[in-house]
């Protein structure tokens, strides 16, 4: 629970969360942002601006509908709070940025993990790029995963094996 | 002896920015840090930072070090004294800085101690037995000199220190066998740093404590017990962790030996760390040539430690008649507000008001 321990519930994630119409069009991004935190990167991320801010102290809220799924938001927020869903072609994709040094590599088959990193089903890797974030020395590399379709709110990280 | 306009003690976010403030104003600044290398914490840190995108947000914490060193490091109205620490100061502004091999008199018109702070400790059995070490430590050894000190670390204290740590250990591969607080819980973390450590397998265990360490030359095991409502520890209740490092994580005071040397109030104010020199906005304390920036003046972050002593370089530089924007300063203090309109802040603002209001008693 996010007051107890930092972590969102299912609940707390589903009331944020792009139709399943949205969906199928192709990758989103969705945040995991819940505290007043005085962080504005994302916005200024965001290509299309589809990311907007009441003020700096204000949680981002991101249009579904604008987004474009770029994931330049996911690799600059200082959080590593946002992440990219998609649904399209029948498989569902989790796009989750990556800071660890043992990259994995496409195709490799992972454990998908839950908030807790527990594990809750097999992944195969789908993709692997670099983007450039806001910091100009350093890109994050962001990890995009296939998983159960089911799965779509729960996985949010992986282990290799 | 050195003869300056304004001494800054202490090269971290705030020192680094005072120093840059005051000699763009023109301002001579002498700029000095015990460490050999500008940057204070900045540099142990892997993150990319919260606050403004257009302000350094975004960038990892060791590249804003090495921005800001760069602009310091070309500005020619600053001189650095790296790896010299100021021990003494005395009534008719003349400071006193050691190297381990010798020592220099410093005459600065004005002084902007920006010294931030020190790890706290607790006590348990052994605690002094090789392994256990505050988390800052465990960050200089691996961030700065590429040393893991361990294998296995248990990590005492959920504030952003601790969850910070446990992340940047698993970068570093190094197995984290628990976050534990004595608190019913997260003991202050942003909900995201401790949200993207447990995703990453790390468990969060509140209401615990460390009973103690134990090994024969270096800790071997750690012991810790969850904690009823007198927060004493509960019999049975008992955790074995098989680790080499303890780091503990359990707060940070501000380092205020030099305000007391110098004759600056300093009021305890538990909201901002302990005991803090009495300040206002601008950076002064009660000795007119002294002025506080950063965690020296009360435990903070990064972002408002960058603010305050830009405050503190322009206000120093224009009490010794330097023309100075006025704008420039009301618009620092802008910044400031702004960013601690987050509830996060609420905590450092009652402090604030406790500090300043004490002052009118």
């Amino acid at each position: 629970m996010l007051n107890v321990d930092g972590v969102p519930t299912l609940d707390d994630v589903m009331r944020n969360f792009p139709s399943e119409e949205r969906l199928i069009k192709g990758f989103v991004a969705v945040h995991e942002c819940y505290q007043d935190i005085p962080c504005n990167p994302c916005v200024e991320s965001c290509p299309v601006h589809a990311i907007s801010m009441e003020k700096l102290t204000t949680p981002p809220v991101i249009d579904f509908n604008k987004c474009t799924g770029c994931g330049n938001c996911v690799a600059s927020c200082p959080g590593l709070a946002i992440f990219l869903l998609s649904l399209k072609n029948g498989s569902a994709q989790v796009t989750i940025p990556y800071e660890m040094m043992d990259v994995p590599e496409k195709g490799e088959k992972v454990d998908g993990l839950d908030r807790y990193g527990r594990k809750v089903c097999e992944a195969d890797v789908a993709r692997v790029v670099k983007l450039p974030s806001l910091d100009k020395t350093s890109r994050t590399t962001l990890v995009t995963l296939e998983i159960p379709r089911e799965l779509l709110p729960v996985v949010r990280s992986f282990r290799r094996r | 002896m050195i003869f300056t306009d304004v001494m800054v003690i202490g090269g971290g976010p705030a020192g680094m920015n005072a120093a840059l403030t005051a000699a763009e104003s023109g301002a001579q600044v002498l700029l000095v840090d015990k460490f050999q290398k500008l940057g204070g914490q900045l540099v142990k840190q892997t993150h990319k930072f919260f606050g403004w995108a257009d302000r350094g947000a975004g960038t990892r914490g060791f590249n804003l070090a090495k921005q800001l060193a760069a602009q310091v490091n070309a500005h020619p109205n600053i001189k650095t004294l790296l790896g010299y620490e100021v021990i003494g100061g005395y009534p008719d502004q003349t400071y006193l800085a050691a190297s381990w091999e010798d020592h220099v008199k410093i005459s600065a018109k004005k002084a902007v101690i920006c010294t931030g702070a020190a790890e706290r400790m607790i006590l348990f059995e052994n605690n002094d037995l090789p392994g256990v070490m505050g988390a800052g430590a465990v960050q200089t050894l691996m961030n700065e000199y590429g040393v893991l000190p361990g294998e296995s670390f248990l990590i005492v204290g959920s504030g952003n220190v601790g969850v910070i740590l446990a992340y940047q250990l698993l970068q570093a591969g190094a197995h984290v066998d628990a976050v534990i607080d004595v608190l019913p819980k997260l003991g202050g973390a942003y909900w995201v740093h401790a949200a993207k450590v447990q995703r990453l397998g790390v468990p969060l265990l509140l209401r615990r404590t460390v009973l103690g360490v134990y090994g024969t030359e270096h800790v071997e095991e750690a012991v810790t017990a969850e904690v009823g409502e007198n927060m004493e520890p509960v019999a049975g209740t008992e955790m074995h962790h098989k680790v080499d490092v303890v780091a503990l994580a359990v707060g940070l005071m501000p380092l205020t030996d030099l305000f007391q040397m110098l004759q600056v109030r300093t009021e305890y104010i538990p909201e901002l760390g302990g005991f803090v020199p009495w300040h206002d906005e601008l950076g002064h304390t009660t000795n007119p040539n002294v002025y506080v920036a950063g965690d020296a003046g009360g435990i903070e972050e990064a972002t408002t430690a960058s603010l305050g002593g830009s405050i503190a370089g322009l206000v120093a530089a224009k009490e010794l008649g330097f023309p100075v924007d006025e704008n420039r300063i009301q618009e620092y203090l802008r910044a400031l507000s702004s960013f601690r309109e987050s509830s996060l802040s609420k905590k450092v603002l009652e402090g604030i008001e406790r500090m300043r209001g004490d002052s009118n008693a």
